[in-house]
């Protein structure tokens, strides 16, 4: 009987209880409406994109505005290139993402497994104060932190996007921990009796069963650094060492009318994070998941 | 059992990234800016002891008002329609239906998405004169006399604009309320069905109560990204019409890295801190009252 409950489809699908076949169509068919309306309302900004972008000049300004290109101009991808170092942004952006991402991964997994499995004085508290960083505006650091970046002299260098990343974000050590605990611990006390000490027990045992949480850390770090643009602001100096994001910004003072350009460029932007998404769609769903519901 | 020496050496050794990086990265700091926040300082030419006076400046300073009151709409108009609207999309993806896994993308990707790329494509968007939302709602409304709005270039029409633009978000939000769904156990609808409860009361009853932990959760966490909105107000707008958009992070933005005035800029901060603690508060406290935390 439990097995027969657990097959199920967990899912909440309304059967109308002694109702007709007739309302269950009519309440299947406005579902899907409904679904499919807002599927179309959610999809169709990328579609202005894209349409956007392979437009000719001659059409993308035409009032009332057109909805299909009358012939494709692939041109205006190659613009932002012959404009500014686009692919050295790309390089620079990549950079900053793939070191945050490393140094986030190795340390909140380190640290998370000491949260999950240790036991030493001061732990419970120092994991609230964890939890309590979450939920902590940022913003209040930007000017001190930028100031400490100063006396190291690290302004114009990656360093201060970096760096910070390589000490355990509140957020990812969470999302470790709470991986760690679902370990069982009989594993632990195996390798224990083989004379494993703490370090040896992380490395050989829980950190290889950790890839998928470590897959989310990474995918969430690369992300989110792909995204930002307050840091990068603030810390770059010098056009070759701009971000994707800084780049875009850049380029838009200079195509005020080229609008296909500045779309084929922003596509450009917004592609390896898509990429990323439709490759790793399991651990972004997966990170949700543990950091959504057990939170 | 007590937790041995050694057990504890190699925790505190484990666990010292987080503790440097705690200290140095986020306790200094937030002291620092205290008082830092007493001081006029470009941290070049020079530094001047102020005391307190930024601080009874913030609550003076009309731009701050402005910037404040601007916040408040955004998060107070975003946070609760966003949260509705995703739990929305995730109940109706939740009824079984086919392709659940491509809708789902479909109304997750915009949420993967951020930052200038999509300031940008917005901006084009709400152009007034040929931007895709004009160009459907202008063929609607011409023929009642009414001009469509002039989006983020007119002073009433700036800040919904970023709030509008806003929801396209809400894929993320409903990611998270698709777990929590998930997470509902069968029986209870099979136990509701049992006892005749119709589909609307089936959500009242059994769904929403449930799922009260993953709304809370996204109310907080909405809460603290939407007080910290910039990347939209500064590419879009840069916080104009008439500092129509101009946010809290943005107004400390211009105050520390475009005027230099970093003594104000972390007395505004801290301000900023401040409130947002306070409507974090607020929810936890009011959790008691509305999240079921099931007894298990």
């Amino acid at each position: 009987m439990a097995t027969t409950v657990q097959t199920r489809p967990a899912v909440h699908r309304v059967e109308h209880v002694g109702s007709s076949k007739l309302t269950e169509a009519i309440y299947r068919i406005l579902l899907y409406g409904a679904v499919i309306v807002g599927g179309v309302i959610f999809a169709i900004p990328f579609y202005w994109m894209l349409r956007t972008s392979v437009m000719p000049t001659t059409q993308v300004y035409l009032f009332p505005p057109e909805w299909w290109p009358e012939r494709f101009e692939w041109h205006h991808f190659k613009t932002p290139f012959a404009v500014f170092p686009f692919a050295r942004f790309f390089l620079n952006s990549t950079f900053i993402a793939a070191g945050s991402a490393i140094g986030a991964a190795l340390s909140s997994s380190v640290v998370g497994f000491s949260f999950a499995r240790l036991r030493f004085p001061l732990r419970d508290i120092m994991f609230v104060v964890v939890l309590a960083t979450m939920i902590l505006p940022e913003h209040v650091r930007l000017v001190p932190t930028y100031l400490l970046f100063v006396q190291l002299d690290w302004i114009g260098t990656y360093r201060p996007l970096i760096i910070p990343n390589w000490f355990a974000p509140a957020f990812y050590v969470f999302l470790m921990r709470q991986f760690f605990m679902t370990i069982p611990r009989e594993l632990d006390d195996s390798a224990m009796i083989d004379g494993c000490n703490p370090i040896g027990l992380y490395w050989r045992i829980h950190m290889p069963l950790s890839l998928p949480a470590l897959g989310v850390v990474i995918i969430f770090m690369v992300t989110s650094q792909w995204n930002d643009f307050l840091y990068p602001l603030i810390y770059i100096q010098g056009v070759p060492n701009y971000t994707v994001a800084l780049g875009l910004r850049l380029f838009e003072g200079h195509m005020t009318n080229n609008m296909q350009a500045l779309m084929a460029a922003s596509i450009l932007g917004v592609m390896p994070t898509i990429i990323l998404f439709f490759f790793a769609q399991r651990y972004f769903v997966q990170g949700i998941v543990v950091s959504g519901v057990k939170g | 059992m007590k937790p041995t020496t050694r057990e504890a050496w190699f925790g505190y050794l484990l666990a010292s990234p987080w503790i440097i990086g705690f200290i140095v990265f986020t306790v200094g700091p937030m002291l620092a800016s205290l008082v830092i926040g007493m001081y006029r300082t470009d941290f070049l030419s020079e530094t001047t002891f102020v005391g307190l006076k930024w601080y009874q400046n913030v609550l003076r300073d009309s731009l701050v008002r402005k910037a404040l009151i601007n916040t408040a709409i955004f998060s107070f108009t975003v946070v609760p329609i966003n949260t509705t609207l995703a739990l929305l999309i995730a109940v109706m993806l939740n009824q079984g239906i086919r392709l659940q896994s491509f809708w789902r993308t479909v109304y997750y990707l915009p949420s993967v998405v951020s930052g200038v790329a999509v300031s940008l494509l917005w901006k084009w968007l709400y152009q007034p004169d040929i931007g895709l939302l004009n160009s459907i709602l202008g063929p609607i409304l011409r023929p009642y006399g009414i001009d469509p709005p002039r989006w983020i270039f007119s002073q009433e029409w700036a800040l919904p604009s970023l709030i509008i633009m806003a929801f396209w978000g809400a894929g993320g939000a409903m990611l998270i309320y698709l777990a929590g769904l998930r997470g509902i156990p069968t029986s209870l609808y099979e136990a509701a069905e049992i006892d005749g409860a119709s589909s609307f009361r089936r959500f009242f009853a059994v769904t929403l109560p449930l799922l009260t932990p993953t709304i809370f959760f996204n109310v907080v966490l909405n809460i603290i990204i939407s007080w910290q909105v910039f990347t939209q107000a500064l590419v879009m707008t840069d916080g104009g019409p008439n500092n129509a958009t101009l946010t809290m992070v943005l107004h400390i933005y211009n105050t520390g890295f475009q005027y230099f005035y970093f003594g104000y800029a972390s007395a505004q901060a801290w301000f900023l801190f401040v409130i947002v603690l306070i409507f974090v508060i607020l929810a936890l406290r009011s959790a008691s009252s509305w999240v079921h935390y099931e007894r298990v």
